[in-house]
C-alpha cells in the first residue's frame, strides 16, 4: 500500500536520516497508485494499473551535494542509499549557488486527498467508461477517450528538523466524439480531485453535441477576430504564462517580464485591469501542495491584481542575491472572472468566433511569448448574438500577453486541467491560416 | 507517478532544469551503480516463465513480459557552473495479456517470481473487466518465436562508463568559449540513455537487448539590453543511437558550408564558437519581409518537418482513430492508400521507414512485442504506399506480419505503435548544396530546428528554425530573423523540386517524441539531404508587447 500516513512516512524518514553523516541531509519519500483506461473506436484499447514508492536522499558536505534514491525500505537499503548520496556528494563539484537547508516551517494542512478517488478500481473505471461509450453508440458517433485516477503522497524531512507531508488525489477524463463521415468532432476534458464530481455521461453528451454541431464547417478568411474562448481554450493559451513570472529570467533579460534597459516589469500594468491571477493551495476545486519541493511554505498568492504584476517567483538563491522575498513558483493558478455564462457572452456578441479548444501550441518567440497553434474540436461563427454555423479550423499566431490586454469580458471561472479560468471574450485575436483538419 | 518523481527530482535541486520528461520517470542513482551488470539472462528467463505460466493459467490466450532496466544520465551546466548531475535507474516488469479478446496490462517493481505471477493475474483481471465493454476482439498477426536471442548496437564507448568529470569538463569548456566570445548566457547538457530490455512471450521468444542513446546540446543566449531584444542559437548536434564516440570530432563527419554541420560525429567546441558568432548576427539581422519564398532546408532542420508531416500521418493507429482523443487522426485515410495513386509529394519524394539504420535512434534488433526489425517504403516516387503497423493492426492493411515498430518507454508503460526512423531518401543525381542554392532567385536557407506546430490531421503546419539566410539570385545575401513558414503538407511535399545527393545525407532526430495516454516518449531519427521546396508562405513573427 504505497499511500502512507504521515506517521508511517515520518518513521521511515527518521530512520533513514539517523544514518546520515553529511553536513546537511534531506530525505524525501513519495508514493502513488492509480489506474487508467484508454478507449478508441468505441472500444477499450489499453488499460493499466501501476503503483510505486521511492525514497530520495540529498546529502551535502559544504557546497558539494549528491543525490540517490531507492525503492526498498529495510534498514540495510536505507543505510545504502544514504551512503550512496554521501559518496556522490564527495565527488561532486562545489555549487556556488548552494543554499543551506531551511529549518522547521509551518505549513497549511492540505485538502487535496479524497478517499473515493483513491478507491477507484478497474470495475469502477470500466463502468464510468461504459456510460461514455453508450452516448457514442446511441448517437452513432465514434468515441476515443481516456480516464485516469491517481492517489499519491509526498513527505520530506531534513537534518535541520523541517518536516512536511501532503497527499492528493486526482481523476481526469477526456473524450473525443467524431461523426462517422469524419466531418465533425467534439471534445471535453475535465479534472477533479473528487471523483464524486465526475459525470462521464453528461460530459460525453457535451462532446457529442459539439461533434454533431461542428459537421459541415465553412471556410472563412483568416485575420483578426473577436473570439470567445471557452475555459479550455483560455487555459490552453495561458498554460505557459506563469513560466514568465520567474524573477531570475526576467532580471537576466530573457523573458517577456524583462524591462527594456534592464530590470523587471514587477509593479507594471502589464494586462487589462479585468485580469487578476492568484494561486491558492486550499482552493476546494484546485487543491495543491502546501509546501514547495525545497520546503518553502506555499500559501495563497496574488500574482496579478487588476492587470498589475504584483509578485515574481524567486529561487532562494536569487532572492538572496536580489534581497527579495523567496516566493516559490505557482504550479496551479486561478484566473478571476465575472458572473456571465458562456451563453450570455455569445448573446452579447455582434460578430465573433467561439473556440472550444486549441491544439499543438508552441512558443514562437519567447521575447513576446508569441504562440502558434490551431483551433480544434468545435469552432463556430457568431453573428448578432447567435452561433450561425461551424467554421474550419484556424492556425493562430498570438501572444497571451497581448491577449490579456484585449479583454472585453470574462465569464464564470471553472476548473480545466490544472487551472481555474473563466471563458474570455478577446478582441483582435490573430488567425493566420486555415486548416482542413477536423 | 510522474508528478511524484518530478517533485522528488525537484527537491534534489534539479527541478529548474529543462530535463526531458522521460528522464523524470526513473529514480536518481549513483553513477557507479549504473554500469553494474544487470541480472543474468537465465534468471530473467525464469522470472518471465513464471509470469507467462501464471497468465496462461489464469486464462490469458497470449502474454508477453518485459523485464526492463532503464538508465538515464543528465549532466547539466550553465556558464561556469554545474547545475546538476543525476543518474536515474528504473527497474521493473510490465506484463501484457490478451484475455477474452481484450488487452490487459499491469506492472510492478517488485521483481520476484511470486510478485510477477500476481502481476500477471492483475493484468488478466484488467483485461476481463474491460472485456465487458470491448468491441471486436483483438486480432494478432502471427509471430513465430525466435527462441533465446540477443541484440546490441555497435557502440564504441558506453557513455555510462565515461567519467562524469570528462562530461563536465567538455560542457564547461564549451560554455567558456561562448562566454569569451560575447554570449550573455549559455546552458549545455549531455543526456545519455541505456535501455536493458528482456522480452519474453507465449510465442516462444526470449529476447535480450542493450540499447544506447546520447544527446549533447547547448543553447547560447545573446541580449541586446538597449533594444530589449534577446536571441538564442541551439546546438546543431542531433540525438543519436550511439555511445560517447559521437562526441569525438572527426573531420570526415563535418559538412563545411556557411556554418559547419555534423554527420555521425559532433564537435561541440567548434559548434559553440560558431553559434556564439551567429547569435550576435541574429540580434542585428534584418526582419523578414513576409511572402512566398523558395526554401532550401538543411537536414538539421528538415528532420522535424519530415517527423511531423510524414512520420505522424503514416502511423496506422492515428489513421484508424486510436489517437483521436490526443495526438489526433490523419489525413492519409485508408482510401488514399487503397487507391495506390495518392500523390503525397512530387516524384522526387521517396520516404523509407526503418528500424535498422546504424547509429539511428530507432535501431533495435526486435521491437517491444518480439518482432524482428526491418525497413519498408512509405512514400514511393511521391505516392503513398504503406503505413506503420504493429501486430494487432497488421490485418487491417492486409499484412501477414507486423512492421516491428511497437515500443514502450519503460517497463511501467504498455507498448504500442511508435514511429520508426522515417527518412527522405537523397537525390539520385549528383547535386551539392551549392547546386541547389545557385538556382534559387528569392529564397531562404534554413539551418537547425526551431518552433513547430501542426494540426491534428497533419494538414497545416508552421516551422521556425535556428538560423535563416536570405538567398537572392542564387547567392546567400545575409541573415534574416523572425522567420516561420506555414504550409499544407501535401502542397509542400509536391513543391519539392531538388534534393542533394547522398554525400549530404545526415540524421536529425527527436529524443522525446510524445504520444499516447498516459503520454509516452519515443526516440526516432529522420535522415535527409538538403532539399528545396518552391513558393512556400513565410510569415514574420516579430511582435511588440
Amino acid at each position: 500500500m504505497p499511500i502512507l500516513s504521515t506517521e508511517e512516512a515520518q518513521a521511515i524518514l527518521k530512520k533513514a536520516l539517523s544514518y546520515s553523516k553529511a553536513d546537511e541531509c534531506t530525505v524525501t519519500l513519495g508514493g502513488s497508485e492509480g489506474g487508467n483506461i484508454r478507449y478508441a473506436r468505441n472500444a477499450v484499447s489499453t488499460a493499466g494499473d501501476v503503483s510505486q514508492m521511492s525514497l530520495g536522499v540529498t546529502s551535502s558536505f559544504g557546497k558539494k551535494s549528491g543525490s540517490a534514491t531507492i525503492n526498498e525500505f529495510d534498514d540495510a537499503s536505507l543505510q545504502k542509499v544514504i551512503k550512496r548520496a554521501e559518496e556522490l556528494a564527495s565527488l561532486a563539484p562545489e555549487n556556488p549557488e548552494y543554499m543551506p537547508l531551511l529549518g522547521p516551517q509551518t505549513y497549511l494542512e492540505s485538502v487535496a486527498f479524497k478517499p473515493a478517488t483513491a478507491a477507484m478500481d478497474p470495475d469502477k473505471r470500466a463502468d464510468a467508461v461504459a456510460k461514455s461509450l453508450n452516448v457514442a453508440k446511441e448517437g452513432k458517433l465514434e468515441a476515443a477517450g481516456f480516464l485516469e485516477n491517481t492517489a499519491g503522497f509526498n513527505a520530506m524531512l531534513n537534518s535541520k528538523g523541517l518536516y512536511g507531508y501532503n497527499k492528493n488525489t486526482d481523476v481526469s477524463f477526456s473524450v473525443t466524439l467524431r461523426n462517422q463521415a469524419g466531418t465533425g468532432s467534439g471534445y471535453v476534458d475535465k479534472s477533479y480531485n473528487d471523483v464524486a464530481k465526475l459525470d462521464t455521461l453528461a460530459l460525453t453528451r457535451i462532446a457529442a453535441s459539439k461533434a454533431n454541431g461542428s459537421a459541415g464547417a465553412k471556410a472563412i478568411e483568416p485575420g483578426k477576430y473577436t473570439v470567445i474562448l471557452e475555459p479550455l481554450a483560455a487555459s490552453d493559451m495561458l498554460s505557459n504564462l506563469m513560466n514568465g513570472f520567474d524573477a531570475r529570467n526576467a532580471d537576466e533579460g530573457r523573458s517577456f517580464m524583462s524591462k527594456k534597459g534592464g530590470g523587471t516589469r514587477l509593479g507594471e500594468q502589464l494586462f487589462d485591469p479585468k485580469v487578476t491571477i492568484y494561486s491558492d493551495p486550499l482552493n476546494a476545486d484546485l487543491p495543491g501542495a502546501t509546501w514547495s519541493p525545497d520546503g518553502r511554505p506555499v500559501t495563497k498568492t496574488v500574482w496579478v491584481d487588476k492587470g498589475v504584476v504584483k509578485k515574481l517567483a524567486y529561487s532562494r538563491y536569487w532572492a538572496q542575491q536580489k534581497n527579495a522575498e523567496a516566493l516559490p513558483p505557482a504550479n496551479r493558478v486561478i484566473v478571476e472572472g465575472g458572473t456571465a455564462s458562456l451563453e450570455n457572452m455569445i448573446k452579447n456578441t455582434e460578430k465573433g468566433i467561439l473556440v472550444t479548444r486549441f491544439w499543438y501550441i508552441r512558443n514562437v518567440d519567447p521575447q513576446t511569448l508569441l504562440l502558434t497553434g490551431l483551433t480544434r474540436d468545435g469552432t463556430f461563427y457568431i453573428e448578432n448574438g447567435k452561433i450561425q454555423f461551424p467554421i474550419k479550423n484556424f492556425r493562430f499566431n498570438e501572444s497571451p500577453v497581448i491577449m490579456l490586454n484585449n479583454v472585453e469580458e470574462l465569464g464564470k471561472p471553472e476548473r480545466t486541467g490544472n487551472m481555474i479560468v473563466p471563458p474570455m471574450k478577446i478582441r483582435d485575436f490573430t488567425f493566420t491560416s486555415l486548416s482542413d483538419a477536423v | 507517478m510522474k508528478r511524484k518523481d518530478f517533485l522528488q527530482m525537484s527537491a534534489m535541486g534539479l527541478g529548474a532544469l529543462v530535463i526531458p520528461r522521460s528522464f523524470l520517470l526513473g529514480n536518481p542513482i549513483d553513477p557507479l551503480q549504473a554500469i553494474n551488470e544487470g541480472i543474468d539472462v537465465s534468471v530473467k528467463k525464469q522470472l518471465a516463465d513464471a509470469a507467462l505460466s501464471a497468465a496462461k493459467a489464469r486464462g490469458a490466450t497470449y502474454a508477453d513480459v518485459r523485464i526492463g532496466r532503464y538508465l538515464n544520465q543528465v549532466v547539466a551546466t550553465r556558464e561556469n557552473k554545474v547545475q546538476g548531475v543525476a543518474n536515474t535507474e528504473s527497474f521493473g516488469v510490465g506484463i501484457r495479456v490478451l484475455a477474452n479478446g481484450c488487452w490487459g496490462f499491469a506492472a510492478t517493481n517488485n521483481v520476484t517470481t511470486a510478485s510477477l505471477a500476481a502481476t500477471a493475474e492483475r493484468a488478466v483481471a484488467v483485461a476481463e473487466a474491460n472485456a465487458k465493454i470491448q468491441g471486436e476482439p483483438v486480432r494478432l498477426a502471427p509471430q513465430k518465436g525466435y527462441g533465446e536471442v540477443s541484440w546490441k548496437p555497435p557502440i564504441q564507448k558506453n557513455a555510462f562508463e565515461v567519467p562524469v568529470k570528462d562530461k563536465v569538463d567538455l560542457l564547461l569548456s564549451a560554455n567558456a568559449i561562448a562566454m569569451q566570445n560575447g554570449a550573455n548566457f549559455v546552458n549545455s547538457n549531455i543526456f545519455a540513455v541505456n535501455e536493458q530490455k528482456y522480452f519474453a512471450s507465449t510465442d516462444g521468444s526470449y529476447i535480450d537487448q542493450d540499447i544506447h542513446r546520447i544527446f549533447p546540446t547547448f543553447t547560447v543566449t545573446k541580449i541586446d539590453q538597449a533594444n530589449g531584444k534577446f536571441d538564442t542559437r541551439k546546438a546543431l548536434s542531433s540525438p543519436m543511437g550511439m555511445g560517447y564516440e559521437y562526441l569525438e570530432p572527426l573531420a570526415s563527419a563535418k559538412v563545411p558550408g556557411i556554418v559547419t554541420r555534423y554527420g555521425m560525429r559532433y564537435d561541440m567546441l567548434e559548434d559553440i564558437k560558431a553559434a556564439t558568432a551567429e547569435v550576435a548576427q541574429k540580434n542585428k539581422a534584418k526582419s523578414v519581409e513576409p511572402g512566398k519564398y523558395d526554401l532550401v532546408l538543411d537536414p538539421s532542420h528538415l528532420w522535424l518537418t519530415i517527423h511531423e508531416s510524414v512520420g505522424h500521418p503514416t502511423e496506422l493507429d492515428r489513421v484508424l482513430g486510436y489517437e483521436a482523443n490526443y495526438a489526433g487522426t490523419s489525413f492519409l485515410t485508408l482510401d488514399k492508400w487503397q487507391g495506390k495513386n495518392f500523390a503525397f509529394g512530387s516524384k522526387l519524394v521517396n520516404v523509407v521507414a526503418d528500424k535498422t539504420q546504424e547509429g539511428s535512434l530507432g535501431a533495435v534488433g526486435y521491437d517491444d512485442e518480439g518482432v524482428r526489425c526491418k525497413t519498408w517504403d512509405l512514400i514511393k516516387d511521391g505516392v503513398l504506399v504503406n503505413y506503420q503497423a504493429i501486430r494487432d493492426q497488421a490485418h487491417i492493411i492486409g499484412l501477414e506480419e507486423s512492421h516491428g515498430c511497437c515500443y514502450a518507454q519503460s517497463w511501467a508503460d504498455v507498448q504500442f505503435q511508435r514511429m520508426p526512423n522515417v527518412s527522405l531518401q537523397p537525390g539520385k543525381e549528383k547535386r551539392s548544396v551549392d547546386d541547389l542554392i545557385k538556382n534559387v532567385e528569392k529564397g531562404i536557407y534554413i539551418i537547425g530546428d526551431g518552433s513547430f506546430s501542426i494540426d491534428q490531421q497533419r494538414y497545416n503546419f508552421q516551422f521556425g528554425g535556428q538560423t535563416f539566410y536570405e538567398i537572392k539570385n542564387g547567392k546567400i545575401a545575409g541573415m534574416l530573423r523572425d522567420v516561420a513558414y506555414q504550409a499544407n503538407t501535401r502542397e509542400f511535399w509536391n513543391s519539392c523540386t531538388d534534393i542533394a545527393d547522398k554525400s549530404d545525407y545526415r540524421l536529425g532526430g527527436a529524443f522525446n517524441d510524445g504520444k499516447g495516454q498516459p503520454s509516452q516518449s519515443n526516440a526516432v531519427s529522420h535522415g535527409s539531404a538538403t532539399t528545396r521546396f518552391n513558393g512556400v508562405n513565410v510569415i514574420n513573427t516579430a511582435r511588440k508587447i
